[in-house]
């Protein structure tokens, strides 16, 4: 009953976000699409350290790993760029999957330390001089913004490549949330979570504990490689220092901001590390990486599970 | 033979800083289990205090001293008042606590001093009669002073009675509470030990690598190399494994893949002990009852 009457708010939020584009400016309809991409990366985080319960501080790799795949394939291999996203997806897991088997001998603390170590190690990876005639080494690699395939406007905007990216990237964000919460209310999910909670049971009714937690990485790493693509297609460059540790803490904070275990807690945490930043840089450089902090250690003492856990609570307690 | 003993002497002093990190780190660990991300932004954030202390004109080894009280002061106040409220929390609130304390850190030190390169001094002199062509003046001194410093820590927690206090509360808090000590005090002093250890691994590595917020990310990473070769629970050991990591790691440098992927090596090193000896080499092994 509660399902059905609500499709009408579905449908208003649908059109919203359709028609929101022609009501902005280009640069804001470029941050718009930011925030969808990191709202992917925070929910390949999310399955990895809120239902899987490993944690992660490495993420940025991953995210890196699917932004070199997207912009090494189209500038040296000419792939078009829709073309560039599964091929991303498919090596981010496979790299999430050789992470993931370290991360079954060691839990917690160590798996923190393990994947730390690969965001600190993972602009001078991509600076390696060897790799240089792939990645463009320091430089960088400069990509071209896909053109509209059609044109026409609407309230006297036009089709902007930005705005085409932006309806590009909310496809891809919906494909990606629905096979996010398919996978995570199913039978996988259950059984990412019995790991999570209680290990020994789980075995003992025949889950997997080796296979579910490597595969988990892997998915996860392939949802954050997926953003990690389509974040350098719109931004139409990758270079090694936009991928060092702090793109990694930035993704954990919009975990812990959002809510852990919680699927539409990503969308609030991408829109906190897409736009708390730009506020916060007003102040001083270094102001927003203050506000992150405090944010984390304040939440950790105030709402454990994020603006989720908020919401949740007021609408239990109604 | 020279350029190869060139190179061993000279990962000695890195392995000498890698030491002091490593068992700073170790200090934290094996009273608390937790690892101390923020470990390398508190070190750099000293580094920082010691370098306004010397541009407001006092001599070196009294802004040395005053660094290390401040340090002290600092670590304990951190554990008291940040740590101790989620002492018994899950580890995932714990390593987003530490992963706060890093940021915050960070970004004090930017807005505080700007994220312009400083020249950090050396205390010790260019020239002398045991400096040769193997020792630069600041590899020996820094040397001396990292091992001065990890022999007083090892001798304040032999033979003081706090600090045999301390090892029994890292041992068995239970069993300490029960014969009166305050063991949460312990862990705060824990703390502040390693707080200052810290600010001498980055006092002394600071004017070789020159100062900026961001200088002990590699060295932390190396220290975690360290402290796990070692063995996470053992303070010894983290000595043993700085040194063995400072040497490999100029070694690896200077024949093998050069050193444009000196971090990737430390990710290596970190995933390889890991995965193939998690205990390190002289660590326990944890059991855990099921």
């Amino acid at each position: 009953m509660n399902q059905l009457n609500r499709w009408p708010v579905w449908v208003i939020f649908g059109l919203g976000l359709l028609l929101l584009p022609f009501l902005i400016k280009d640069f804001r309809v470029f941050q718009l699409s930011l925030m969808l991409i990191y709202a992917i990366a925070l929910l390949g985080l999310n399955i990895l350290t809120g239902y899987g319960g490993q944690i992660s501080l490495g993420h940025g790799a991953f995210y890196a790993i699917g932004g070199y795949c997207a912009a090494i394939l189209m500038d040296r291999f000419g792939l078009p760029y829709m073309a560039t996203i599964p091929v991303a997806a498919a090596v981010c897991f496979v790299a999430g999957i050789l992470m993931g088997f370290p991360a079954l001998r060691l839990g917690g603390h160590y798996l923190a330390l393990a994947t730390f170590a690969l965001a600190l190690a993972m602009p001078q990876l991509l600076k390696f001089k060897h790799f240089e005639s792939f990645t463009g080494g320091v430089q960088g690699i400069i990509l071209m913004k896909p053109t509209p395939p059609i044109e026409f406007s609407l309230f006297g905007q036009p089709l902007s490549e930005d705005r085409w990216l932006y309806f590009m990237v909310l496809a891809v964000t919906v494909i990606m949330f629905v096979i996010a919460r398919n996978l995570l209310e199913g039978r996988i999910g259950r059984a990412i979570v019995a790991v999570r909670d209680q290990p020994i049971a789980a075995g003992a009714l025949g889950v997997n504990l080796a296979v579910t937690k490597t595969i988990t990485f892997g998915v996860s790493a392939a949802f954050t490689g997926v953003a990690g693509a389509l974040g350098a297609i719109t931004v139409a460059f990758v270079a090694p220092d936009s991928f060092n540790v702090f793109l990694s803490i930035s993704f954990l904070v919009g975990v812990v901001v959002g809510g852990l275990a919680s699927i539409p807690g990503a969308i609030f945490g991408a829109a906190f590390i897409q736009f708390v930043p730009n506020i916060a840089d007003q102040i001083s450089k270094s102001a927003p990486w203050a506000v992150y902090g405090v944010f984390l250690i304040a939440l950790m003492y105030l709402a454990p599970n994020g603006i989720m856990g908020i919401i949740n609570r007021r609408r239990r307690s109604t | 033979m020279e350029a190869f003993l060139l190179q061993v002497l000279s990962g000695v002093t890195n392995g000498g800083i890698y030491a002091a990190v490593g068992l700073a780190l170790v200090m934290i660990y094996q009273s608390t289990h937790h690892i101390n991300f923020a470990q390398g932004e508190m070190a750099t954030f000293a580094t920082y205090i010691a370098w306004a202390l010397i541009q407001v004109g006092l001599p070196y080894w009294i802004a040395f001293a005053a660094t290390l009280v401040i340090a002290f002061a600092g670590g304990v106040a951190l554990q008291r008042i940040i740590l101790r409220p989620v002492e018994k929390a899950p580890v995932l609130t714990n390593v987003i606590v530490f992963i706060g304390l890093l940021v915050i850190f960070n970004a004090v030190s930017g807005m505080l001093f700007d994220h312009t390169i400083k020249v950090f001094p050396s205390p010790f002199p260019k020239e002398g009669m045991l400096i040769s062509k193997y020792f630069s003046g600041h590899q020996l001194g820094s040397t001396l002073v990292t091992l001065t410093v990890l022999v007083c820590i090892f001798s304040f927690l032999r033979f003081t009675p706090i600090g045999l206090a301390m090892r029994a509360a890292a041992l068995n808090p239970d069993s300490a509470r029960l014969v009166g000590i305050k063991v949460s005090w312990m862990l705060a002093i824990g703390w502040g030990f390693a707080a200052a250890v810290g600010s001498v691994a980055g006092m002394m590595v600071a004017p070789i690598v020159f100062l900026d917020p961001n200088m002990m990310s590699g060295i932390l990473l190396y220290g975690f190399a360290a402290a796990l070769l070692g063995g996470i629970d053992n303070p010894w050991g983290s000595v043993v494994g700085g040194l063995i990591v400072g040497v490999l790691e100029n070694l690896l440098g200077a024949y093998v893949i050069g050193t444009e992927l000196k971090l990737t090596v430390a990710l290596v090193l970190i995933v390889a002990i890991l995965t193939i000896k998690p205990d390190g080499l002289f660590g326990k092994t944890v059991v855990t009852r099921v």
